[in-house]
């Protein structure tokens, strides 16, 4: 129908022109009115929010400046922190071992460097509740990103401008980051597979 | 041409006349039955181009196109017709050593751009493939569906609009559907194409796709937050494609399926602003293009983070 109205159009000239658009337009007119005024216009009720994308990391917003705002340190495991809860009445070991008692979980899955790593290279063996650099300079759990960029300088540079990893927000004003620990388990720090969405449907799934 | 060929033509010609005039009686109902039409539907259908109204008549038509939306279905629709901002050139980077072909992407933008569900489109395609063959396209598989991805020895590449600078969909419209904005998004607008798939035929990236059928999506599912030239509902018989949600980024925000990447291997800026991620990517990452050998152009690159 459309194609026949503009392609006529430029071809015709004058009266033939004119006869010809009158009997498209009625043409059209006949068409648009069985296709559009039959359908269904029923006004459905509902007072559901506008939705937007599953928005994972949007609050727990913590810090403020040039526009970036880091997200809050995911939650540590139930219970575990802080750490002196429980070591302050210990004798601190310092020889390499494997954990049994406690612990064990993440020592079954630990796979960070396993063969020449172990706790006390990242946890301060005095000051419990405090990450250790390489230097020996303490830090809080949410910088925990320094630690990482010890050994990972590289992706320390992408993630600093927002190359590495993930932002959200703003392309060109407010955004959020993530931290390493975020996507990454400290302990073991490959990314898991996941199960895939569905492919798209293939001609011969189709039922007729 | 002989004339017994062009007294054929001569009696073909009076013939479809006298059909036409044969049919007259149904027309004058027709004609009669035109009082049934709003007039919003009359002005729809003689709609000019976009490109070529007047602020007021798109603001009317915006108006029009709301109001129609809401009623159909249920809830209040915003259409927007913000305009490209100067200084601005859209850009995307997607980090094939991350991907790990999770398809969320896919579904994402399903969502956030209102395609149909059932028949299926998918703005997205992710091409699963050998790392040993490289970019090999005779040996891609969209239909991967193992129990876990990214399967061993194997990387992903996804595939959508390629947002060409020297768009071969653009050059082959022949109503001027499509166009650059200048943005550099390529646009279509839904009223004005014919569906004749020329575009579809000429991209060379597979990312135009056709609705053969009505679009159908659910009420509770559809996003009401729509831009004009890019996720408001469509009807059937029209093309559509990857405007990088041009509803989310031309008011500030990353696309839809950037903000679900799990892996943060999709990147998205300007590509006149010295200080984006996405110049970085260029200048300090190992980047291609899809097809380089085509001349399209892309402003979608892909690239190797680590």
């Amino acid at each position: 129908m459309n194609i026949n109205f503009r392609s006529e159009k430029s071809r015709k000239s004058g009266i033939t022109l004119f006869i010809w658009n009158f009997k498209i337009i009625l043409f059209s007119c006949i068409f648009l009115f069985f296709n559009s005024c039959s359908r269904d216009n029923s006004i459905m009720e509902g007072n559901e929010e506008n939705r937007t994308l599953p928005e994972i990391m949007r609050s727990d917003v913590i810090n403020q400046g040039d526009n970036l705002y880091a997200v809050k340190a995911p939650p540590f495991s139930e219970d575990i922190f802080p750490c002196s809860g429980c070591h302050a009445d210990e004798e601190p070991n310092p020889n390499r071992r494997q954990l049994v008692d406690m612990h064990d979980d993440i020592d079954a899955i630990f796979s960070h460097d396993r063969e020449n790593r172990w706790c006390l290279d990242c946890h301060s063996i005095d000051t419990r509740d405090s990450l250790k650099l390489a230097s020996g300079k303490l830090i809080g759990f949410d910088e925990s990103y320094k630690l990482c960029g010890q050994c990972h300088g590289d992706k320390l540079r992408d993630w600093k401008v927002g190359v590495h990893g993930k932002r959200t927000g703003e392309w060109n004003g407010k955004k959020q980051y993530l931290l390493c620990v975020h996507c990454h388990n400290p302990h073991s720090p490959k990314f898991k597979a996941i199960k895939p969405l569905p492919p798209p449907v293939q001609q011969k799934d189709i039922q007729l | 041409m002989n004339p017994i060929s062009q007294s054929m033509q001569k009696e073909e010609k009076s013939n479809s006349r006298r059909e036409f005039l044969k049919k007259l009686p149904v027309l004058a109902v027709g004609a009669a039955a035109l009082g049934g039409c709003s007039q919003e539907e009359i002005e729809e259908y003689f709609q000019q181009n976009f490109k070529t109204l007047s602020k007021e008549e798109k603001d009317e038509i915006v108006k029009n196109l709301e109001k129609k939306y809401s009623e159909k279905y249920g809830k209040e629709f915003t259409v927007s017709d913000t305009p490209a901002t100067e200084g601005i050139l859209f850009g995307y980077a997607l980090d094939l050593s991350r991907c790990i072909g999770c398809r969320k992407c896919v579904y994402a933008c399903v969502e956030e751009n209102n395609q149909s569900r059932d028949p299926q489109v998918h703005w997205i395609q992710v091409l699963q493939m050998e790392k040993k063959k490289g970019i090999d396209l005779v040996h891609a598989d969209v239909h991967y569906n193992p129990e876990k991805v990214p399967e061993e020895g194997h990387f992903y590449m996804p595939v959508q609009c390629q947002q060409c600078r020297n768009p071969q969909c653009v050059s082959v419209c022949p109503t001027k559907a499509t166009w650059q904005d200048d943005d550099g998004i390529v646009v279509v607008d839904y009223n004005w194409c014919i569906g004749c798939r020329y575009c579809m035929a000429a991209c060379p990236y597979g990312a135009r796709h056709f609705n053969w059928g009505e679009p159908n999506i659910p009420d509770e599912e559809i996003n009401p937050i729509t831009h004009y030239l890019g996720n408001r509902p469509r009807t059937k018989g029209v093309v559509e494609k990857c405007t990088f949600c041009i509803q989310r980024v031309r008011e500030g925000k990353y696309p839809a399926c950037v903000e679900i990447c799990p892996t943060g291997s999709r990147k998205f800026g300007n590509l006149l602003d010295p200080d984006s991620e996405i110049r970085y990517i260029l200048e300090n990452k190992r980047v291609l293009v899809f097809k380089e050998e085509l001349n399209t152009q892309p402003k979608f690159y892909y690239f190797f983070g680590v």
